[in-house]
């Protein structure tokens, strides 16, 4: 297994153990920010597979505005789940 | 929606600038590197929201309004409409490029492409903000 097999495995592990806790999180406002983090780890994954392009829109999208959405809505709702 | 803390405010002042320029960079480099008009406004935009939650929503709407917002998308819909029709007028079909080609990884080349990032960059990025906006607005009527 080369070695960037093996990191890309590892980023592939890494978003997955972020979505779950994202999930898992009671704290409404801690679950999106580690969304945000799952979303720029999706973005890495992206660039290794060669797709900049989608990359660049994952990232602007996913930890940018998704963020500010949700932040929105939870200050607009409860914070606790 | 009140502003945040002196800390939040410098970094959102002295970030601003960099992530706009980014942005342009982006729309108007779209033909060449990898982007185009949908990431970069949506980083122009993000740059712009965040500005907005740093300053607090009153303080903000003095500055962009929610009209501000809206004639900025209708141009930008309307430019790459008025781009489509120029081509169906002098060409053959929608959107044909009417423009000289260029040479190839020059900035000013790709006939109407710069152009019509352009205007899909402006619509993204006001679009983004009136979104904002309605979010943030969107149930104040029954409130009050």
């Amino acid at each position: 297994m080369s070695l960037e097999l093996l990191i890309q495995n590892a980023l592939l592990v890494f978003l997955f153990v972020l979505c779950l806790i994202a999930i898992e999180l009671k704290d409404l406002l801690y679950s999106v920010i580690v969304l945000a983090g799952a979303s720029t780890t999706l973005a890495v994954i992206f660039f290794m597979l060669q797709a900049p392009d989608i990359a660049i829109t994952q990232a602007a999208v996913g930890a940018g505005v998704m963020t500010v959405l949700f932040v929105i809505a939870i200050s607009r709702t409860r914070r606790q789940e | 929606m009140a502003g945040m803390t002196v800390i939040v405010r410098t970094i959102a002042r002295l970030l601003f600038p960099f992530t706009f320029i980014f942005g342009a960079y982006i729309v108007l480099h779209g033909h060449l590197t990898p982007g185009g008009g949908f990431p970069g406004g949506v980083i122009i935009a993000a740059s712009v929201v965040m500005l907005f939650l740093a300053y607090g929503i009153e303080r903000a709407q003095k500055r962009v309004g929610f009209l501000h917002a809206e004639v900025l998308e209708s141009v930008g819909g309307l430019a790459i409409v008025v781009l489509g029709l120029f081509g169906l007028l002098l060409g053959i079909t929608f959107l044909q490029n009417v423009f000289p080609l260029g040479t190839l990884g020059q900035l000013f080349s790709a006939g109407n492409l710069p152009l019509l990032y352009l205007g899909v960059g402006i619509k993204v990025a006001a679009g983004l903000i009136l979104i904002f906006y309605a979010m943030l607005f969107a149930f104040r009527g029954g409130e009050e």
